[in-house]
C-alpha cells in the first residue's frame, strides 16, 4: 500500500514533467531532448534560492515559470522554428531536432557543470513525516504531488476551456488545417513550446524537494518523460497523466522489492511492452 | 477465364466514416479499366486497398484467384501489382535511370546490374525520356517526372497496373501525350486499373468504367453506358440538374 | 572493375599499409592516438553504413561495445582471443537484430529513444547481477599489446570498408538508397522494409561489440560505467555527421579531426568535453548538415559547375 502511495506521489511529479514534453512534442513538432536540463535548471533554481534566502520552492516556481518559459520561447524562435522552416519532410525535422536539442542538451550539461560544478545538490525542506493510510510519507513528496495536481488541472483547463487552448489542440491534430481557419501557427508553436518548458522547469523545482539532482541527472529524466509521452500518446493529456502515474508506481515497485539499481530497467520493460503492443499509446486509436 | 482482379464486398472504414463500402468489381486480363467517380468518392481509397497502402476493415480482393488482402504492399507488388502515386514520388537523390531500376530490382520479375540497366533504358525509351537516364530528378519537367514514374512501375513486369490520376495536372498537349502513352501500354494488351477525372482519356482508353460515388458503385458499363447513366449524371452534378 | 575503382582499391591498400606501420615509429603518445582514431574509424564508419541511408540516429553504440568488453572479460580465461572476438560479433549482431524488430518498423523518434537508453539499461542490469554475485568488476589480464590491439582494429576497419563497398554494390544497399528517399516508394517497389532495415542495423551492432571485445584487454580493468559509457554513442554520432555519411570515407574525415580536438580538449579542460559535444552537434545542425563531405561537394559543384 505505502509502495503504491509512493509510487503515485512520484507518478504525480513525473506527469508534469511529461506534459512539458508533450505540449513541445505534440504541438511545436519537436521531441526536445534538452527537457530534462530544464528540468535540473528548474531544480538548481529551487536549490539556489532555498539555500542562499530560505525562499519555500513552492514560491520560487512563481519565478522559474517565467524565466523557463522566456528561455525556451527564444530557443524556440531562435534555434528551431529556422529547423521547422527548411525541413523538407517531417523525417528531416524530426532528426534536426534531435541532433540540435542534443545539442542544446549537451550545451546546458556543460553550462551547469561549469556555473555549479559536478557535485550533487540537496537540501532539506519540508522533510517532515506525514501519515497517511496508516503508513507515514514525507511532506515534501505530498506537497510536491498536490502542487503537480495543481498545475496540470490548470493546464487542462486551459487546453479546453480557453480560446488559446482550442488552437493549440487544433495544431496538435492538424496544422495545416489549423493554418487554413487563421490561427498563426507559429505563434502558437513557440507558446506551446515555451509554455512546455516552463511545466517542466516546474517539475524540477518540485522534484528537487525530495530527490537528489546533479549538472548531468538530466537525460534520465528526458528518457522517462519520453518513454511516458509514447506511452500515454503523443498529444493525449489524460493518457499522459496515467502512464505518469503508472511509471511512478512500477518504479517504485521494482526500487522496493528488487533493486532500487534497476527504476530504468523498469521503465524500459514497460515501453518495449508498449511498442510491441500498443505503438499508439495506451488509450491511442489503431492508426488508419 | 477467370479475372486478373476480383474486388468481393471490399469495404474500409476511417473510424465513423465508410471510405469504401462492399465494392464488387472484376478486371479481366487485357482490359483497361476506369475507376471514376466525383472527388471524395473513394476511388483513391479503393486503389490504396488493392495496392496494399492501406488494408482492408472487411471483403476480399484477389489476384488471379489467389488472396491479396492483408498483405503488405511490397508482397502485393511481388505478386505483380504496381501502381503510381496520386502526388507523384520520385527518388530524389538518383539519377532518372536508378529510378527506374528501383522498381526492377525488387518487384515481380526481378533484374540485377546489366540486365536491369538494359531494361531501365529500354523503357526509358518506352515512355518518351530515351537519353535522359544520366538527368538529376530535380531538371525534370512534370510530365517527365511522370513519365519516370510509370517507367519505374512498369520496371517490375506488373500483371496488374494501377494508375492514380495519372494524366491529372498536365496542360492541353502534355495530356494528348499521355494519353497516346497510356494507349500504347494498352495497345500492348496489358490490364490497367486507370483512376481518372480527364472524360476525353476515359472514353478513349477505358474498355469498362466502374463509377463510385460517396463510397459505393453505382454503375458499371462501357463508358458510353456509364457516362448517360442517370444516377451518374446525379452523382456529378447534384439532384437538380437530374 | 572500373579504372577508378582499381586507383581507390590501390590507395586504399597503402593508405593502409601506412597505418600498420606506426606503431613501429612510436608506441606512447601517438600510438594511443592512433589506437582512438582506428578505433572511432571501425565505430564511425560502420554506424553510418546504417544511419546514412536510412536517416534513423542510433545511440545504441555504447550497449553493443559494453556487450563486446564483457564478452572478453568474461571469457578471456577459458576461450582463445580471437574467438571471444568472433563471439562478441554474434552477440552484437544478435542484440542489434532485437532492437531492430522492436523499434525499427516505428518511427524515427522511438528508434533513437530506445538506442539511447539501451545502454543505460544493459549497464543498470549487469550492475545488478554483479551485486547479485558480489563482484565489482573484472580483470582483463592478457598479453596482448597496445600494437596488437591497434593492428587488430586496422584489420576490423579494413572489413568494415570492406563490407560497405559490397553493400554498397549490392541489392541491399540499393534498397536502403530506396528507403532512405522514401520508405512508401521502397515498399511499393517489393522492398520489404524492415527486414532490410534490421538486417543493415546487425552490421554496426556486431562491429561495434567485436571493436568493444578487441579493447577489453587495454582497460585491464573493466566495470559497467566504463564499458557502457554513453558519452562513447555521442562522440561516434558526432564524427559521423561531422565527416558525412554520403560517402564510405566520409566518417573518416570526422574521425581525424574531431578525435585531436577531444584530446586536446579532455586534457586540457577536462570540464568541458559535455559543452563541446553539445557545440559540436548545433555546428553539425546548423552549418554542416552534410558533413565535410557535402560541404565538399558543393564546393566541387560551385567550380565545375558555375557556368550552369
Amino acid at each position: 500500500m505505502d509502495i503504491l502511495i509512493t509510487g503515485l506521489l512520484l507518478g504525480g511529479t513525473y506527469a508534469l514533467i511529461a506534459m512539458g514534453l508533450n505540449l513541445q512534442y505534440g504541438v511545436a513538432r519537436i521531441m526536445n531532448l534538452a527537457n530534462g536540463e530544464l528540468l535540473v535548471a528548474g531544480g538548481f533554481g529551487a536549490f539556489f534560492f532555498y539555500t542562499s534566502g530560505q525562499v519555500s520552492p513552492f514560491l520560487t516556481i512563481f519565478l522559474v515559470a517565467p524565466a523557463a518559459f522566456g528561455v525556451s520561447w527564444v530557443i524556440y524562435r531562435i534555434m528551431l522554428r529556422p529547423l521547422v522552416n527548411r525541413a523538407k519532410s517531417r523525417g528531416q525535422l524530426e532528426t534536426d531536432s534531435i541532433l540540435a536539442t542534443f545539442g542544446l542538451s549537451f550545451v546546458g550539461v556543460g553550462l551547469m557543470l561549469a556555473a555549479f560544478g559536478g557535485d550533487y545538490f540537496n537540501y532539506s525542506y519540508l522533510a517532515r513525516p506525514i501519515t497517511l493510510a496508516g503508513d507515514t510519507f514525507a511532506l515534501n513528496r505530498v506537497a510536491s504531488f498536490l502542487a503537480a495536481v495543481v498545475i496540470c488541472g490548470l493546464l487542462y483547463l486551459w487546453l479546453n476551456r480557453t480560446r488559446a487552448g482550442l488552437s493549440i489542440r487544433a495544431i496538435a491534430v492538424s496544422p495545416d488545417s489549423a493554418r487554413l481557419v487563421g490561427i498563426d501557427v507559429p505563434r502558437m508553436a513557440a507558446i506551446a513550446f515555451a509554455l512546455g518548458g516552463a511545466v517542466t522547469a516546474v517539475g524540477g523545482a518540485l522534484i528537487s524537494t525530495y530527490l537528489t539532482l546533479d549538472a548531468s541527472a538530466g537525460v534520465i529524466f528526458t528518457l522517462k518523460a519520453l518513454i511516458i509521452v509514447i506511452m500515454g500518446g503523443v498529444g493525449d493529456v489524460r493518457g499522459t497523466i496515467v502512464a505518469a502515474l503508472f511509471l511512478g508506481v512500477v518504479e517504485t515497485l521494482v526500487a522496493s522489492l528488487i533493486d532500487p539499481g534497476l527504476t530504468l530497467a523498469a521503465a524500459y520493460a514497460l515501453f518495449i511492452l508498449v511498442l510491441l503492443f500498443r505503438p499508439q499509446g495506451l488509450f491511442g486509436k489503431t492508426p488508419t | 477465364m477467370s479475372p486478373v482482379l476480383s474486388l468481393r464486398g471490399a469495404t474500409k472504414r476511417f473510424g465513423g466514416l465508410v471510405a469504401v463500402n462492399g465494392i464488387d468489381f472484376d478486371v479481366a486480363e487485357h482490359q483497361v479499366l476506369g475507376l471514376i467517380g466525383p472527388n471524395g468518392s473513394g476511388k483513391s481509397t479503393t486503389l490504396n486497398l488493392i495496392s496494399g497502402a492501406l488494408t482492408l476493415t472487411s471483403g476480399s480482393i484477389k489476384l488471379r484467384g489467389a488472396p491479396i488482402s492483408g498483405l503488405a504492399a511490397q508482397d502485393i507488388t511481388r505478386r505483380g501489382v504496381s501502381r503510381t502515386f496520386q502526388l507523384v514520388r520520385l527518388l530524389p537523390s538518383m539519377n532518372v535511370r536508378d529510378n527506374v531500376i528501383a522498381g526492377a530490382v525488387f518487384g515481380h520479375r526481378r533484374r540485377w546490374g546489366a540486365e536491369a540497366r538494359d531494361f531501365a533504358e529500354s523503357l526509358l525509351e518506352r515512355v518518351g525520356l530515351g537519353g535522359k537516364g544520366q538527368m538529376p530528378i530535380g531538371q525534370l519537367t512534370y510530365i517527365d517526372t511522370k513519365r519516370v514514374e510509370l517507367a519505374r512501375v512498369l520496371a517490375s513486369d506488373p500483371t496488374l497496373l494501377l494508375l492514380d490520376e495519372w494524366l491529372a495536372g498536365l496542360n492541353p498537349t502534355e495530356l494528348q501525350d499521355g494519353i497516346a502513352l497510356i494507349k500504347s501500354l494498352r495497345d500492348e494488351g496489358r490490364t490497367i486499373i486507370l483512376v481518372e477525372h480527364v472524360m476525353d482519356a476515359i472514353r478513349s482508353l477505358c474498355d469498362r468504367c466502374v463509377v463510385m460515388s460517396s463510397g459505393t458503385k453505382i454503375a458499371e458499363g462501357t463508358p458510353g453506358e456509364v457516362l448517360s447513366d442517370p444516377n451518374v449524371i446525379r452523382a456529378y452534378l447534384g439532384d437538380d440538374d437530374a | 572493375m572500373s579504372s577508378v575503382e582499381i586507383r581507390n582499391l590501390i590507395l586504399t591498400a597503402i593508405a593502409l599499409g601506412v597505418c600498420i606501420l606506426l606503431p613501429m615509429a612510436d608506441s606512447g603518445y601517438w600510438l594511443s592516438i592512433g589506437l582512438s582514431i582506428a578505433m572511432f574509424t571501425v565505430l564511425a564508419t560502420s554506424w553510418a553504413l546504417f544511419s546514412g541511408p536510412t536517416h534513423y540516429i542510433s545511440l545504441a553504440t555504447a550497449a553493443f561495445f559494453g556487450v563486446g568488453t564483457y564478452t572478453t572479460g568474461l571469457g578471456f580465461e577459458t576461450l582463445p582471443f580471437w574467438s571471444l572476438v568472433a563471439l562478441a560479433g554474434m552477440f552484437g549482431a544478435l542484440m542489434a537484430a532485437l532492437v531492430g524488430l522492436a523499434t525499427l518498423r516505428l518511427s524515427g523518434v522511438y528508434f533513437v529513444i530506445f538506442t539511447l537508453g539501451l545502454a543505460e539499461l544493459v549497464r543498470q542490469v549487469i550492475t545488478w547481477a554483479q551485486n547479485q554475485s558480489g563482484q565489482k568488476g573484472l580483470y582483463v589480464l592478457t598479453d596482448i599489446t597496445e600494437a596488437m590491439i591497434y593492428w587488430m582494429l586496422i584489420a576490423l576497419a579494413a572489413a568494415v570498408y570492406l563490407t560497405g563497398w559490397l553493400i554498397g554494390r549490392s541489392r541491399l544497399g540499393f534498397a536502403l538508397r530506396i528507403i532512405g528517399d522514401d520508405e512508401t516508394v521502397a515498399a511499393h517497389s517489393g522492398i520489404n522494409t524492415a527486414r532490410a532495415k534490421v538486417l543493415l542495423f546487425m552490421v554496426p551492432g556486431a562491429v561495434a561489440a567485436m571493436t568493444g571485445a578487441i579493447l577489453a584487454p587495454r582497460y585491464v580493468y573493466i566495470e559497467p560505467s566504463l564499458a557502457f559509457t554513453p558519452m562513447l554513442s555521442f562522440q561516434v554520432v558526432i564524427m559521423a555527421l561531422l565527416g558525412g555519411t554520403g560517402r564510405l570515407w566520409g566518417p573518416l574525415a570526422g574521425v581525424v579531426p574531431f578525435t585531436l580536438l577531444w584530446e586536446s580538449i579532455s586534457s586540457n579542460f577536462p570540464n568541458q568535453t559535455t559543452l563541446l559535444l553539445g557545440l559540436s552537434f548545433l555546428l553539425i545542425v546548423y552549418a554542416l548538415p552534410r558533413g565535410f563531405v557535402g560541404l565538399l561537394d558543393r564546393l566541387r559543384q560551385r567550380v565545375t559547375g558555375g557556368v550552369s
